[in-house]
């Protein structure tokens, strides 16, 4: 059985920025074990002699020439953004009061 | 065009249309329109779009005057297309079914929208998915579900239930989709389309709104193999803007379909039924549609021989921790900063606090479980166990399609393992869901492309089922030929399976 607690999934929460109502937290802690359970068979056969695969068909060094591309402009990058000033994202205070 | 009827137009094929264009005997003004108005009489109950394009009559506008000003045109000229709502697009919302990305509006298109519009399709709206392309049946979008037009009370497939649902309903001729684990070729199986996930970096990912990088794979959707390779055509190629954009020079695909569908027989052609794939827990109907099909492919001179491919049995398992992993990596974009939502506590907060709560009210239950997950695989003490194991199983699962490959030309299962279920049935049991795309996932985890084209309706509810074409990672025009050919066969056993659907409206 998986060592899913709701204090694991809270710290996971934190982690994923989001902010899970104790329902949620609830209900995902008995979801994620049943699904972690169940997804752990992948250990069974990945024994130390097989190696990874992190994509299906590996490119190396990909490059492009080393020139100036057509770009977003500053009014089309700050588009769609909830909030923008003087031609800069807008957000909240950085720090806490206890930082 | 001699009376015109609008209803006449959306029953013709995109290689039909595209021919009547040419030929000027209808105009691209007629052809949007006739769509327009389907869309109209009959998407208030399919629910296939999330936004109708209002710039659709001026795009064909453009395109009938410029073949009237004699300019060379590509061979979809003038042709609708409905886009998955995961691409970005310039002039229409932009949303990937979520709420997060509600009204956003991109100031790019995506590479492959940017190429319909240069072969001078005309795009119709954006189609309803999945909130970010993570579900099989099209329950998880932020907007309400897409609805199978052949039962109402069914669901389409998913993610790309939408695409799948605006082809088959008649509403457009040809959409793109996005797969990642069969969000293409399950939602074409439970539909009666065909749907084709090219191999991976075949198709540009830039402006795809990333579900999971290594997976992902933009491509076509249609009712028929020829337009779906008359799209595949116009979108793919190499991105520079794609680092995992493959250089390769394609060949055409519409003339492989073209040749495929001409072809006498299947001679020569070693058929391989993947056994692990060919389950006797699938829905009975579907199994004997299936075997059905293996006959005609013996009947028309194809050598059927049984694969085996051992790991196949580990392939959900290894993609549900390697989706959700590289997931939870893609999502933290959404951030509250730089596009969509803001949700600020009460009494306010920090960055931090507000992109939590922004989260919080804009991700989906799905997403949110996904996210956790794929956090939770990639922490530190727990990365070995679930990610670094599923990336060997992914190993595991190339060698299997290598061998395979070895002694078949194309593999083939059922493309998924039931006909479309109830709206409702399985949405609250993710781990019942997941089980969808056994058939679909080993080709996402290989790269290889894969094809599913309508095989006729499972006896027990009347409701189509479909059959999946496998081929070597390059061999996207295998798909083509041998999918035309068989296309035309089983056409001759049942007929063309959309006539057999209800009439809408």
């Amino acid at each position: 059985m998986s060592e899913i607690t709701p204090e694991t999934v809270r710290h996971l929460a934190e982690l994923a920025r989001i902010a899970l109502t104790e329902e949620e937290i609830e209900r995902l802690t008995g979801e994620l074990g049943a699904i972690v359970d169940s997804v752990a068979k992948v250990a069974e056969v990945a024994t130390p002699e097989v190696p990874a695969t992190s994509h299906p068909i590996l490119l190396a060094n990909v490059f492009r020439p080393d020139v100036p591309g057509e770009t977003l402009t500053n009014e089309e990058a700050l588009s769609g953004a909830p909030e923008a000033a003087e031609g800069r994202f807008v957000v909240s205070a950085i720090l806490g009061e206890e930082q | 065009m001699n009376a015109a009827p609008g209803a006449d137009l959306t029953r013709k094929t995109a290689a039909e249309l595209a021919s009547l264009l040419a030929a000027r005997e209808v105009s691209a003004v007629e052809v949007a329109r006739a769509h327009l108005d389907r869309i109209a009489a009959v998407d208030g109950d399919i629910h296939a779009f999330l936004h109708v394009s209002d710039a659709a009559l001026a795009a064909a506008a453009m395109v009938d005057s410029a073949r009237g000003d004699g300019e060379e045109l590509g061979p979809l000229a003038g042709v609708p297309v409905a886009i998955k709502d995961v691409l970005t697009t310039k002039d229409m919302p932009s949303t990937a079914g979520s709420k997060i990305l509600e009204g956003w509006v991109p100031p790019y298109d995506a590479t492959t929208v940017a190429r319909l519009r240069a072969g001078h399709l005309v795009p119709l709206g954006k189609t309803n998915m999945d909130e970010f392309a993570m579900g099989s049946s099209t329950e998880h979008s932020a907007y309400g579900p897409t609805r199978n037009p052949w039962d109402l009370d069914r669901i389409p497939g998913g993610s790309g239930g939408g695409s799948a649902a605006a082809v088959a309903a008649f509403e457009s001729p040809i959409a793109l989709g996005s797969d990642t684990g069969g969000s293409i070729r399950q939602p074409g199986a439970v539909t009666g389309t065909v749907g084709v996930k090219p191999t991976y970096g075949a198709v540009s990912r830039y402006g795809a709104i990333a579900l999971a990088s290594s997976l992902d794979q933009v491509g076509p959707v249609s009712r028929t193999v020829l337009d779906a390779a008359l799209l595949h055509d116009v979108i793919g190629g190499h991105d520079p803007r794609d680092s995992t954009s493959l250089a390769d020079a394609w060949p055409s695909f519409a003339d492989a379909a073209r040749e495929g569908g001409l072809a006498e027989s299947l001679k020569g052609v070693r058929v391989g039924v993947v056994k692990e794939l060919d389950s006797p827990g699938f829905q009975p109907g579907v199994s004997q549609r299936f075997h059905e099909t293996l006959e005609v492919l013996t009947a028309a001179g194809a050598e059927i021989v049984e694969v085996r491919a051992p790991h196949f049995e580990y392939a959900v398992a290894a993609y549900y921790v390697i989706l959700p992993a590289e997931a939870s990596s893609n999502l933290a974009k959404f951030d509250s900063v730089r596009f969509g939502l803001r949700v600020t506590p009460p009494g306010g907060g920090t960055v931090e606090q507000v992109m939590a709560a922004t989260r919080e009210a804009g991700f989906g239950p799905e997403v949110k479980r996904r996210v956790i997950l794929g956090t939770y695989a990639l922490s530190a003490g727990y990365y070995d166990a679930y990610y670094g194991s599923a990336q060997k199983v992914r190993t595991l699962i190339q060698r299997d399609f290598a061998d395979a490959f070895a002694q078949a030309d194309v593999l083939v299962s059922p493309s998924a393992p039931t006909t479309a279920f109830k709206i409702g049935e399985k949405v609250n049991d993710p781990l019942a869901m997941y089980l969808n795309d056994v058939t679909t996932i080993p080709a996402n985890l290989a790269g290889v492309p894969g094809m599913t084209i309508p095989m006729g309706l499972a006896p027990e509810d009347g409701l189509p089922t479909g059959f999946q074409l496998m081929a070597p990672a390059r061999e996207d025009a295998r798909l083509y030929r041998i999918g035309a050919t068989l296309e035309r066969l089983i056409g001759e056993r049942h007929g063309a399976i959309l006539d057999a659907a209800p009439a809408l409206g």
